[in-house]
């Protein structure tokens, strides 16, 4: 509860009162959200600053930010592309924080998801869509799944920190749908690929020329699906006592060690589908490399959301607004691309420093 | 048909021991950094950015020694960001790293755009010299593997010796253990907690951003995007699968850089080799696993100290 929340200070007149408590509550949103603004401000104010320094026109670069990401249906439906693979990852390693658990190897969980329903796709004889896309998607989840076991199993078990078990294994999982392409799996060519997936396998386009696929409409209901079985469900409710106070938790009888294997399967079920949705929606084929660390940027994506299924889905069209809007820049002004790599981590390491904004704020409010 | 013996040859061992630096050096200051009970996942964004500044000072000035100093400038300024960031403002450790490490990854392939035209490589600079030691070179085998390298592979055997030194023998290792196993008590006897740990993750910088230009300045004299590749992480695994200790550390940094150094050299001749690049990975999770021995790491670590 916030010091605006319960009142402080002392007693102004009835009217001031309304008037004053009008204001407050429409600003209330806005207060409680106030760390993540300022980190977004901050993460903008130091990309501007990076693009000033090297000798850019500032206002231009944002415009083409803006514009690129928003600025046309087209702008909008790559934005879409692009935030669709990082609401499944954000929600990957949301899931998984509210078990006190940091999933940071959603990236190894998503390439092998991703492969994993591309082989389905390939392999599979012709079937209705409905079944085909279902079961490409089973596959990526269970891939996703499989690859959460070991770090789950030995948090367990051993205590192993699953930062660093997940991240370990982020980097065996990439290699692996590295190599499964490049070797056994290619496609002939010079591109390490594989071959198409069956047209069967293939999501409907909502927008084309964009890639936007039906893949954002399952990316929303599993963001709906996780809220339901967090907030409405007992397992639920004892992945977040447990993420709370595991000691308590295990006093108050829930399963603590259950909940973090339900916790850390389902963060990378949930990574592994977004594999899934790119390979069946964007590219229809395995591309080696085709992810530029969706699995990463789902961190960020959690971490500015909130760790919260609709923060989640606000914070990953921001991020992928970023990307989408740009490409644009560097096409129109000449920025690299890279500088939205340096806005999304300057937006993480102010999100990291909540401390610091508090700071900043309580500085200006005594002034 | 290529034998075995064409492939184990010396070129191989002195490609192992260039290899390990990265990892030896980055590993060491990972080690400083965790006993201190500060976690820095941000080494491979720190190296990336000594590589870059370190190439991009030696572009400037002409002079490479210039160019490591600027690169351990740059490491310890970025440690510096995320020790302010998680000791004075309370972060968690794992998130201020990733921002530490999108920031590095984003802005060194930008810069190398805007000065050179290409996110992808810089042009080539004048690297470090070529050393050699006097009487060791004259002897046949292991005259060849020792040298001649760059300076920068001489440095880390010292560096290891001085880290075991300090760690293990002095009373400032025994404050950083202190203050990475129990910080509270380490307060409570007088041990300045907040400062050691600002001490120690900004040497962990410093030693990230020397592995950094020892792969740009050391290794190929230029900056290429792919460079650090990965190598930041498993500079961690080498700390851990070293146990946190440097002489350990030394030991499996020369075993993953025989693997990142085969790796390499297999590549070249067209053989799948992502079996061999996922092998310090897999070790990692063995050691964690308690498959292949034990290691532990402090008991504070990850947790923020405030007075």
């Amino acid at each position: 509860m916030t010091k605006e929340e319960t009142g402080r200070g002392d007693r102004p007149t009835a009217i001031e009162n309304q008037g004053s408590r009008l204001i407050k509550r429409a600003i209330r949103p806005l207060v409680a959200i106030r760390p993540e603004i300022t980190a977004i401000c901050a993460g903008f104010l130091v990309g501007a600053i990076v693009v000033w320094v090297t000798g850019h026109p500032v206002v231009e670069t944002f415009y083409h930010l803006f514009r690129g990401a928003f600025g046309s249906r087209i702008a909008i439906g790559m934005t879409l592309t692009r935030a669709t693979p990082i609401i499944f990852t954000g929600l990957a390693v949301a899931i998984a924080f509210k078990c006190g658990l940091f999933n940071i190897g959603a990236e190894g969980q998503l390439q092998v998801g991703a492969f994993a329903a591309a082989w389905v796709g390939i392999a599979l004889p012709p079937m209705p869509p409905v079944i085909h896309i279902s079961l490409a998607f089973a596959a990526g989840a269970a891939a996703g799944l499989l690859w959460a076991v070991v770090p789950a199993v030995l948090k367990v078990t051993r205590g192993a920190h699953e930062v660093v078990t997940t991240m370990m294994l982020a980097h065996v999982g990439i290699l692996l749908a590295s190599y499964l392409v490049t070797g056994p799996f290619k496609d002939p060519g010079p591109v390490p690929q594989t071959e198409w997936i069956a047209s069967t396998a293939q999501l409907t386009r909502l927008l084309p020329p964009t890639q936007l696929s039906t893949a954002l409409f399952v990316a929303l209901l599993c963001a709906i699906a996780v809220y339901l079985f967090l907030w409405k469900t007992s397992p639920g409710y004892a992945i977040r006592a447990a993420g709370l106070n595991p000691k308590a938790a295990e006093a108050g009888g829930v399963p603590v060690a259950r909940s973090i294997m339900l916790a850390l399967l389902l963060s990378g079920a949930l990574a592994g589908l977004g594999g899934a949705g790119e390979i069946l929606g964007v590219f229809h084929r395995f591309i080696d490399g085709f992810s530029p660390g969706y699995g990463w940027t789902g961190i960020g994506v959690a971490l500015v959301g909130r760790m919260h299924p609709l923060g989640v889905i606000l914070a990953a069209v921001l991020f992928g607004a970023l990307r989408a809007g740009g490409g644009t820049v560097a096409r129109a002004v000449g920025v690299p691309l890279d500088i939205t790599v340096v806005i999304q981590g300057t937006i993480i390491l102010f999100i990291a420093a909540q401390r610091m904004t508090e700071f900043l704020w309580e500085r200006r409010r005594k002034k | 048909m290529i034998g075995i013996w064409d492939i184990l040859d010396v070129a191989l061992f002195a490609a192992m021991i260039r290899m390990a630096t990265p990892l030896v050096l980055a590993a060491t200051g990972g080690v400083i950094t965790e006993r201190s009970g500060v976690i820095n996942i941000g080494l491979e964004g720190m190296m990336m950015l000594g590589a870059l500044f370190g190439v991009l000072t030696s572009y400037w000035t002409g002079c490479p020694w210039l160019g490591v100093i600027a690169a351990m400038v740059v490491g310890g300024l970025a440690a510096a960001i995320h020790a302010l960031v998680v000791i004075r403002f309370n972060a968690n450790h794992i998130v201020s790293g990733l921002g530490i490490n999108f920031i590095a990854l984003g802005l060194a392939p930008f810069l190398s755009e805007v000065i050179w035209g290409s996110r992808g490589h810089s042009d080539i600079v004048t690297g470090l010299p070529r050393w050699e030691i006097p009487l060791i070179k004259e002897i046949p085998v292991i005259g060849e593997i020792l040298g001649p390298h760059s300076p920068t592979v001489f440095m880390i055997l010292a560096i290891v010796i001085i880290a075991n030194i300090v760690l293990f023998k002095t009373k400032w290792g025994l404050r950083i253990t202190a203050v990475g196993e129990f910080a509270k008590a380490a307060a409570t006897a007088g041990i300045p907690v907040q400062r050691t740990r600002y001490i120690c993750v900004i040497i962990s910088g410093i030693l990230a951003g020397l592995a950094g230009v020892h792969m740009s300045l050391g290794h190929l004299s230029m900056f290429t995007w792919g460079m650090i590749g990965g190598r930041g992480f498993i500079a961690l695994a080498v700390m851990i699968s070293g146990n946190w200790r440097p002489y350990r550390v030394l030991a499996i940094g020369m075993v993953f850089g025989f693997a990142d150094a085969l790796q390499i050299r297999l590549q070249g001749l067209g053989v799948p080799v992502h079996f061999m690049q996922m092998i310090p990975f897999l070790v990692t999770i063995a050691v964690l696993a308690g498959v292949m021995g034990r290691s532990r790491p402090p008991a504070d670590i990850g947790k923020n100290y405030e007075p």
